[in-house]
């Protein structure tokens, strides 16, 4: 069992698994999200209250999911990498925290365009946008500190340590900031009873959180096979790689 | 175990009253910067008021995070830090011994120069108390996660902004509350809840601070 979880963590044999997995992500994402924006934008009813500009949750939502979700991954991926030397568990972690970082952005962009016509402001100091801010911010610092370490190895651990405080603190910093002030309107997809929305708006917002997350996963397969052979570029498989070009 | 940890706490005390000069650079920094609102804004004590609570915990906030960088700069460049890890007591309790020596130094005459900050930023007398307290409970927080940290920085180079950039996130949820404990007992409500929540966080910082800060510093020495 062990020596089959080394040696398929290998990034030598990921890069030549994962060549064929990118094109089924990226398309699957591409078609789905086409799908989904097209329900989201053209079938999905006019909301009662909002009116047309609701329809930018479509991308806005599954944005903020991504950044949350995207900070989980890298600090479990980043556990497995300290806990059981994993390398490729490190480099998914690196590779994720830029793609994180975009989608928090995303998520504040797309939700400061929708907070002017119905808040009237671009920004308001709402406990979520905070939050959203703040992960934005945690992204950030780990980036940080991982290009600050020479040494890739320790980059790694010291930056995967990071991300794992950071988990434990972002329930601590969302109820803070929760209890600080809250404008934002309440949670409508994860209640335990039937969401408060219509299935026709839900369905493409489950279509879209879906594509976003295939997107993820293409993106994520090419940057850590760039990773991959980065850092290993001194070892012979790379080697090979680039003398069969 | 405790032996060890009374030991590096009175041995990192008496390093710092050798340097009594170092000692009270936070206090002043503290001070000064409180000074700077005023300045700024409007010496209005109305105003003052409301934006005291805010003001004094942001300044004694960063006051921490300077200081932050003696916790183990010096240990580390000259190798005792090295030493301290290959001793054969937990390097938990041993972290906890600095971040406690740490706090003496540092949190501990904050608390004691808080009234008279309160003082200058008008602030009632019921929130003095409140500011007090809320300051007691939330100093040793930023001292045990900001030793996670500096062990993480200690070896880059010009670490300083970069410690300010993974820290400051880290211990907003102690400014919230801080803030908010001082404002709500301007208003002359209870702030039970507030410094409830301090005290909550402070005991989940105490039992789980040390263990990432001792994994941290073996990830640093490693290299």
């Amino acid at each position: 069992m062990w020596n089959w979880i080394q040696r398929f963590s290998s990034p030598k044999h990921f890069y030549s698994m994962s060549a064929p997995l990118i094109n089924v992500f990226a398309i699957s994402a591409l078609l789905i999200g086409i799908y989904g924006l097209y329900l989201g934008l053209f079938v999905a009813p006019t909301d009662y209250q909002q009116g047309e500009s609701y329809r930018i949750i479509f991308i806005h939502v599954p944005a903020a999911w991504m950044s949350l979700f995207i900070y989980m991954v890298m600090a479990i991926s980043s556990g497995i990498g300290i806990i059981w030397q994993i390398r490729l568990a490190d480099m998914v972690a690196a590779a994720s925290a830029p793609i994180g970082a975009s989608f928090a952005f995303l998520a504040l962009v797309t939700g400061a365009l929708w907070g002017k016509p119905m808040w009237g402001a671009y920004w308001v100091w709402d406990a979520r946008l905070t939050s959203e801010l703040i992960l934005l911010f945690l992204y950030l610092g780990y980036m940080a500190l991982q290009s600050a370490i020479d040494d890739q190895r320790s980059a790694d651990k010291a930056s995967g340590l990071l991300a794992i405080v950071g988990v434990v603190n972002i329930p601590i910093i969302h109820y803070s900031v929760e209890w600080w002030n809250t404008l934002h309107q309440g949670a409508t997809v994860a209640k335990f009873d039937k969401p408060s929305m219509h299935i026709d708006m839900l369905i493409p917002l489950m279509l879209m959180a879906l594509a976003f997350k295939l997107f993820y996963g293409a993106l994520v397969l090419v940057r850590t096979r760039n990773e991959a052979l980065y850092r290993d570029r001194n070892r012979r498989w790379v080697r090979e790689l680039i003398e069969k070009l | 175990m405790l032996k060890a940890y009374y030991h590096l706490l009175l041995r990192d005390l008496r390093l710092a009253l050798r340097n009594r000069h170092e000692l009270a650079n936070p206090l002043i920094f503290f001070v000064l910067v409180v000074t700077l609102f005023p300045l700024a804004v409007t010496p209005t004590p109305d105003v003052l008021q409301a934006m005291a609570p805010g003001v004094i915990w942001v300044s004694a906030l960063l006051a921490v995070l300077l200081s932050l960088d003696r916790l183990f700069k010096q240990d580390y460049d000259d190798g005792s830090l090295d030493q301290l890890m290959l001793s054969p007591n937990p390097l938990m309790i041993l972290v906890l011994a600095k971040v406690s020596a740490h706090w003496l130094l540092t949190g501990l005459p904050l608390v004691i120069i808080a009234p008279l900050l309160g003082l200058f930023m008008s602030l009632p007398t019921e929130a003095v108390s409140a500011l007090i307290y809320s300051l007691l409970l939330g100093t040793p927080v930023l001292s045990l996660v900001g030793a996670i940290g500096v062990s993480l920085t200690v070896a880059v180079n010009r670490g300083g902004v970069l410690l300010s950039l993974i820290i400051l996130p880290l211990y907003i949820p102690i400014l919230i509350f801080g803030a908010n404990a001082v404002d709500v007992a301007s208003d002359g409500l209870p702030v039970t809840g507030q410094l409830l929540f301090l005290g909550a966080v402070l005991a989940l910082a105490l039992s789980l601070a040390p263990l990432a800060t001792a994994v941290a510093l073996r990830i640093t020495a490693s290299r």
